[in-house]
């Protein structure tokens, strides 16, 4: 059934018995053309275009939990395409070109609104670094300014812009980066590609993956064996040990991430900002609660929780920057497992296995990149070549000495 | 207005009178009373709107569950927005407001949306607003945005101070009611250090709010009598007004102890809060239960609230709630209320009992089998309608109803690991699950104990467990009565609206609405429809909407299951999670040992990690920074020059394999090093990019002095220290950071030498200490120094270090002796520009990104042995020959500027990525030249000198064209350096 | 998280840094492995849900670089060795 306005009006008027269910629950079929192992929001955009964009069908999306359960549901919700290397920009910038025209091409509203987002700038090093960036971003066609302390100063005039360790000096704005409520972006993936045919199968974990003679032939899941020609893997934290079930090693470590939530408040931040001088990053939501977050925890860990040193750590950071929210509640904390990978930057390819295709590595990164993810993901799986503006993203990059390493950090993953 | 609502007992002090307004209105209150008890008192039952339909609200609780009773206490900078009535404790001259309403909050005009309600309906937004795609941003999304929040922020800097502590005991007690009281007494009188933190300001719980008798006195009574025991231990830490607001690994507990929130200002000298983090192998969850409504429809009206809210107000603050009251209940502690506040004086109307058959309470209109099925009363409860077990209906005017769906045991802090709790029938409640936080125990309500005297064994027993020991007090004598409970979730009537989260407006309505749409898992439920989602995180609602889902879908409640425990237990204030780190104070200072001299000189300083270094010092007459670096270049170029190069990372490297260590962790070779000469060090990750550059000395035969960039120091040091212990175990190989232990001055230009030698004790001519000579001397007249002859900006350079308490002394000696040479102090402006001006790099080469070869440095890492780096710096995408190059670059037009991160295109080029050369890494203006140059990285730069292209800043315009040139602007022979 | 240093007991894991699995103790010799072995060595992980073994150095402490056996999951730590040792047990000391 196809939303609008006029439908709400319709359906509030006859007490709402009209509303389908976003999603069937299918029971697993013997076998698909296309399995998707997590349904996340890169497995559920992937299994979308595939059926949407490149005109696939028998397609499936496993998903262990519920869908929309993984990162996609526990992020900071920011979109932007502000990024340096030229691995990562055209990709980014591809989308949130998608992110632009996504509600109208799914139906759905994920609350996609660009009210732009600010990097701090603290010193002078940091405003070539941005200079760079920002050319780098205006070369690829992305939008970007430096703006000045007076301008800054003007959009936020609250900010600790006198009695700052580390005062603020300017800021790389691009305007059309900005916020999505994330749990539609799931939803409205799920529900494009469930009334596409596609087969979204919840409280299906893969315990093992069929592979003979080099090529994959199916999945072992908690609800039975399921065929497949080819699958595909998006389960962001869980990537090494799903393909672990395949025998390969990634250039991987999970790690957890923490985000947080304050109290409702009436509207103080329009848009997103980002600290340069310490590990702290902000935005409120339509709700009016401040959404932030900062660094990692910096240890491996599967499970999804962290510690104090971080609360706390993020909490100085948001005192440092703005004075006058000491009186702010923190109302909850949440932990996300994150694929880090070695130069920060994810994957987006085959494997040696032929047929099982591998999507991953998205570090605390993922969820601006959902859109181009599905798409290019789904074009690899469809056409076994990779999309154009996503060409980098190879799993032998390391062997071949072809890192996309946005912060300059090298092999540690706890440090991108 | 006189506290109409006040009737005898209690445990308020009402000796003393606090005056206090709400909404601008006068009040009175007393010691002991919450705003909301005070409110209350005054017969002020609406006190605040929900966040979507803006529906009056009341308080429905008298804990930290409060969803609705949300108001904005205090004002200016400490006005603190959505702060719950119902904890905050009453103080002489307390002000608050009512949030979420215009104009006023009896009349609200956004209560339209509660006309519209049938529009609103779960998830609405996600159906519409998509036409045309322009109106979401310009259109709804504003609307939508500035009805949102509840309360208000203020833009003031917060005036009030935050503390943290660490904390250690054997056993922490997390509650104060009679599991935890009895809990610390157990560990308490055998000597154990015990903490018992209780988020209320009086300790004892429920005992608090009950008329229940504990060893033959009232409750609360005994949790008097007990807490004055336990104060009079030294080994017991008692914390009340604090609250535990999570579990974290390994037995660390953080707790917020709001120290003045009940005064009107924290006293001089304290904090307002302390974020306590506990360390404890043992501890014991003993926070309680919370109590559940039932939902019926327009269930939300003020004067409704949870029946053992009811009698907390009567019994604790002295206050009933209404004149008529009635209570709605599915269990026998609904009666209890009944009882207590007959006992009081207060006219019970009605107990509605929605089990059939059963004992009838004697006294009171006891209905078996009914049911309230509606309210009315637009502002507060006027009346209910109730259909009894025959169908009748019927309606009771009330003006306070009290209802009890059950008690939910806190289970949140034992769930912070994620571990699920489990499902009790008996009591029909989620209690805390087999895996909890190891070393965390759970007595009393929380752990599903309802009764006084299984709260009391439970808490004894818990501590007896946690300590091991065999015995404990004796237990006083309390009431154990069963719980008898025949769960009801919602009233199955009509078509109205029965609300679930009282704060977010979630109804059952919007629970049916999900289950239609297959949002059935719990998560979708709470995602989709916002159910627990408020600042009271569902702790009355949740279990009420998944009980639904779980009927909806033929599920059981357990197979439904509940969304994920999250810190903190309750909202945390931010200045109390950040304490000192703000401000000024958000990073320590790290001081060079000039700072004082150069801040007499009215020095400009800057901030470079956590050092504070000179920028650049101003001379009189002096107005545009420009003109004091020109003069600080110059200056040195022309006669000497001083800088303050402490900051660098030193690192002293001693053992019989020191050599042998420093080649297999640089790039180049140091065995071969002379004793008594330098060498540029070039160090490399693992990954072969480059890590940190610097000169390394050799001071005796096993003693090398390495010299590291500012901002690697701490990682180059931690990095030595893991090829030292893990890679190369065998090595005898010593390292200690000095950095911190010498103070170094660069003394630069034609008359360094002549300048030093007016300090140095001995012969430093050409001959005696050559160019990248190094060795210890002494200055001054006996106090050793290390001298390096090394340069960064291409002149006669040494660097001279002396203990760092002689730092400022030696740079003041050095000025005055060296007068007749008019030596410059220069800072790190005039650094980074004779440094460009040499080609050497530095921050903005040195980006963690770039290789040797990058740097035109590819010679220097020798392969003839291992270091770390040299294998995987040969990687095919590390050695393009058209990869970046390290260029020089000046404007064509010498009145031609440029811009560090312009980047490179070709004449006539188009600015896209294709046409992408490189960028400008570094820029300065060289008064040498007279112009601006600049360093960068330029693919295949090394073929490209001499060529001109093009640096461009789209970000401003600028678009120059430059010429490429070699990095060595200046001096390119070196001849100034051996001079 | 509570590290329980051999020579100093407990203590509290902030005073470390983190630097990941063990096996970055058992680096190739690079005069005879080549790009291969180096790239297994520094970027592939087994990054298992479970038990882990891995490097933290006591930097606001005594620098001593430790091997921590944690489970990734429930984040225990069951055992605390000197690295130095480990890499010792593991030949390192040619």
């Amino acid at each position: 059934m196809r939303y609008s306005g006029f439908r709400v009006i319709a359906e509030a008027l006859t007490g709402h018995k009209g509303w389908k269910p976003v999603w069937r629950d299918p029971a697993p079929q013997a076998e698909y053309d296309y399995i998707i192992v997590g349904g996340g929001g890169h497995g559920l955009a992937t299994a979308y275009y595939l059926a949407k964009e490149f005109g696939q069908s028998r397609i499936a999306v496993l998903e262990k939990g519920y869908l929309g359960g993984g990162n996609v549901g526990r992020n900071t919700t920011i979109i932007r395409s502000n990024y340096l290397l030229d691995g990562n920009e055209p990709f980014y910038e591809f989308s949130l070109k998608l992110w632009e025209g996504l509600e109208q091409d799914f139906n759905y509203n994920a609350m996609v609104s660009q009210r732009g987002i600010i990097n701090l700038i603290h010193t002078d090093a940091q405003r070539d670094a941005f200079t760079r960036r920002g050319n780098a971003m205006r070369l690829h066609g992305a939008d970007a300014e430096l703006l000045s302390r007076e301008q800054v100063r003007k959009m936020y005039p609250w900010l600790n812009f006198d009695n700052a360790r580390f005062p603020i000096k300017g800021a790389l704005m691009q305007r059309r980066g900005g916020t999505v409520r994330h749990d539609a972006v799931a939803w409205g993936y799920a529900r494009g590609a469930d009334m596409r045919g596609v087969d979204l199968i919840q409280n299906c974990e893969v315990t093992g993956m069929r592979i003979e003679n080099g090529r994959i032939k199916g999945v072992e899941t908690t609800r039975g064996y399921i065929g497949a020609k080819k699958v595909g893997v998006a389960v962001a934290g869980s990537s090494s040990k799903v393909m672990a079930h395949a025998g390969m090693r990634l250039p991987i470590e999970s790690h957890v991430l923490q985000a947080f939530v304050s109290e409702g408040l009436k509207p103080l931040i329009d848009g997103v900002m980002t600290f340069g001088a310490g590990h702290f990053y902000v935005s409120q939501s339509d709700k009016g609660g401040l959404v932030f977050g900062g660094d990692i925890d910096g240890y491996n860990s599967y499970a999804q929780r962290g510690n104090l040193p971080v609360i706390e750590d993020v909490a100085e950071g948001g005192m440092a920057l703005m004075p006058a929210i000491g009186r702010v509640r923190l109302l909850r904390t949440w932990g996300g497992i994150m694929d880090m990978s070695m130069d920060g930057s994810p994957f987006i390819d085959k494997t040696h296995i032929e047929g099982l295709y591998f999507n991953g590595g998205w570090c605390y990164g993922g969820f601006k990149a959902t859109p181009a993810s599905g798409w290019c993901f789904a074009h690899l799986m469809a056409k076994d070549e990779p999309h154009k503006t996503a060409t980098a993203y190879r799993l032998d990059r390391f062997l071949k000495g072809r890192m996309i390493d946005e912060k300059g950090q090298g092999a540690q993953p706890n440090l991108h | 207005m006189s506290q109409s609502h006040r009737i005898p007992g209690g445990q308020i002090d009402r000796t003393k009178t606090f005056r206090f307004t709400f909404d601008g209105l006068p009040y009175t209150g007393h010691p002991g009373d919450t705003l909301a008890s005070a409110l209350l008192a005054n017969g002020v039952r609406l006190m605040g709107r929900s966040f979507k339909y803006h529906r009056p609200r009341g308080p429905i609780s008298a804990g930290s569950e409060e969803p609705n009773a949300l108001v904005e206490l205090r004002s200016g900078g400490r006005q603190e927005p959505n702060t719950r009535a119902t904890v905050a404790e009453l103080f002489d001259g307390l002000t608050a407001n009512s949030q979420n309403r215009w104009p006023s909050l009896r009349f609200d005009a956004m209560a339209i949306n509660d006309r519209l309600n049938a529009f609103f309906a779960a998830g609405f937004y996600y159906k519409t607003f998509m036409w045309p795609k322009s109106f979401w941003e310009k259109l709804y999304e504003p609307i939508i945005r500035r009805a949102a929040g509840l309360g208000s922020v203020t833009r003031e800097e917060d005036p009030d101070a935050y503390d943290k502590g660490f904390l250690h005991c054997e056993l922490l007690v997390i509650g104060a009611g009679p599991a935890g009281l009895m809990a610390a007494l157990t560990a308490g009188r055998v000597g154990r250090r015990v903490i018992l933190a209780d988020e209320d300001f009086r300790m004892g719980g429920r005992l608090n709010a009950e008329t229940v008798a504990v060893g033959g006195v009232p409750g609360a009574d005994w949790a008097a009598a007990v807490v004055t025991e336990l104060s009079a231990m030294p080994n017991v830490r008692l914390l009340s007004r604090t609250t535990v607001i999570g579990a974290f690994d390994h037995g660390i507990y953080g707790a917020v102890e709001r120290v003045s929130d009940h005064l009107p200002v924290p006293p001089a000298g304290k904090p307002r809060q302390i974020l306590w983090r506990i360390y404890t192998r043992r501890a014991i969850l003993s926070g309680g239960a919370t109590e559940r409504p039932i939902a019926f429809e327009n269930n939300d009206r003020p004067g409704i609230m949870l029946a053992g809210a009811l009698r907390a107000y009567a019994n604790r603050w002295a206050v009933k709630v209404g004149e008529r009251v009635a209570v709605f209940t599915n269990n026998d502690d609904g009666l209890r209320t009944a009882t207590d506040l007959q006992a009081r004086g207060v006219d019970v109307v009605a107990v509605i009992d929605s089990r059939e058959g059963g004992e009838m309470l004697s006294g009171v209109r006891h209905l078996r089998g009914a049911q309230v099925i509606d309210t009315a009363g637009r502002l507060g409860l006027k009346a209910i309608t109730v259909r009894q077990a025959n169908g009748a209906t019927e309606t009771i005017a009330v003006d306070a109803l009290g209802v009890s769906g059950g008690w939910n045991p806190n289970v949140n802090i034992h769930s912070h690991h994620r571990s699920r709790p489990v499902w009790d029938a008996g009591i029909a409640a989620f209690i805390p699950g087999p895996e909890g936080p190891p070393g965390l125990l759970v007595a009393g309500a929380a752990a599903g104990l309802l009764s006084t005297h299984a709260a009391l064994r439970s808490g004894r027993d818990a501590a007896l467990a946690a300590l091991e020991l065999t015995s404990g007090p004796d237990l006083p004598e309390a009431e154990d009565a069963p719980v008898r409970i025949t769960p009801l979730w919602h009233v199955s009537h009509g078509k109205g609206r029965a609300w679930i989260d009282q704060q977010n407006d979630v109804t059952v309505k919007d629970v049916k609405l999900a289950k239609q749409e297959n949002f059935t898992s719990v998560e979708h439920l709470k995602r989709y429809t916002t159910l627990g989602m408020a600042t009271d995180q569902g702790k009355t609602g949740n279990v009420i909407g998944l009980a639904i889902m779980a009927e909806l879908t033929g599920r059981s409640i357990p197979e439904t299951g509940t969304t994920i425990y999250r810190p903190p237990y309750t909202p945390v204030a931010m200045g109390a999670l950040a304490g000192r780190s703000r401000g000024k104070e958000f990073k320590p200072y790290r001081l060079t040992p000039s700072h004082h001299w150069a801040r007499e000189q009215g020095a400009v300083f800057v901030e470079v990690g956590n050092w504070l270094r000179t920028q650049w010092v101003p001379k009189p007459g002096e107005t545009e920074w420009r003109q004091s670096v020109d003069r600080e270049v110059l200056a040195t170029r022309r006669s000497v020059g001083i800088c303050d190069v402490t900051t660098l990372g030193k690192i002293d490297i001693q053992g019989t394999d020191a050599g042998a260590f420093l080649d297999r962790v640089y790039a180049n070779t140091f065995s071969t090093l002379p004793v008594g000469k330098c060498r540029y060090g070039l160090m490399l990750r693992e990954d072969g990019i480059v890590f940190d550059d610097g000169t390394t000395a050799r001071m005796g035969e096993h003693e090398y002095v390495m010299t590291t960039t500012t901002a690697n120091a701490v990682t180059v040091f931690r990095h030595l220290e893991f090829c030292r212990q893990c890679l190369w175990p065998e090595m005898d190989v010593q390292l200690i950071s000095t950095t911190e232990a010498w103070a170094q001055f660069s003394v630069a230009g034609p008359n360094a030498r002549k300048l030093l030698e007016k300090v140095v004790d001995q012969d430093i001519s050409d001959a005696a200490f050559p160019y990248m000579g190094a060795g210890n001397i002494t200055v001054c007249g006996g106090l050793r120094a290390r001298l390096f002859r090394i340069s960064f900006s291409g002149e006669l350079a040494y660097e001279i270090a002396v203990p760092t308490r002689y730092g400022d002394a030696l740079l003041r000696e050095m000025l005055a002796r060296g007068a007749e040479f008019d030596p410059v102090v220069y800072g790190t402006e005039a650094l980074g520009v004779m440094r460009v001006e040499k080609g050497h790099v530095a921050g903005g080469e040195l980006n963690g990104q770039s290789t040797a070869l990058n740097m035109g440095l590819g010679k220097m890492v020798s392969r003839k042995k291992d270091s770390i780096g040299m294998v995987l710096s040969q990687r095919e995408g590390l050695t393009d020959p058209d990869g970046y190059r390290l260029v020089g670059v000046k404007p064509v037009d010498p009145n031609g500027k440029l811009t560090a991160g312009s980047h490179f295109l070709e004449k006539g080029a188009a600015a896209v990525a294709a046409n992408d050369g490189g960028w400008l890494t570094s820029k300065v203006y060289s008064p040498h030249l007279g112009h601006d140059i600049a360093l960068g990285y330029l693919k295949a730069g090394d073929r490209k000198i001499g060529q001109r292209m093009r640096a461009v800043n789209l970000l401003t315009g600028q678009d120059t064209e430059v010429e490429i040139v070699s990095p060595h602007f200046f001096d390119p022979e070196g001849e100034r350096l051996r001079g | 998280m509570i590290i329980h240093h051999p020579i100093l007991g407990p203590r509290d894991a902030q005073e470390f840094v983190y630097l990941g699995d063990a096996s970055l103790i058992d680096r190739p010799d690079g005069m005879t492995a080549g790009i291969e072995e180096f790239h297994e060595y520094l970027y592939q992980r087994t990054n298992p849900a479970g038990e882990h073994r891995e490097l933290w150095y006591h930097e606001q402490g005594d620098r001593s670089w430790l091997v921590v056996t944690r489970n990734t999951v429930t984040h225990e730590i069951t055992k605390v060795e000197l690295a130095r040792d480990v890499a010792r047990s593991r030949g390192r000391s040619k």
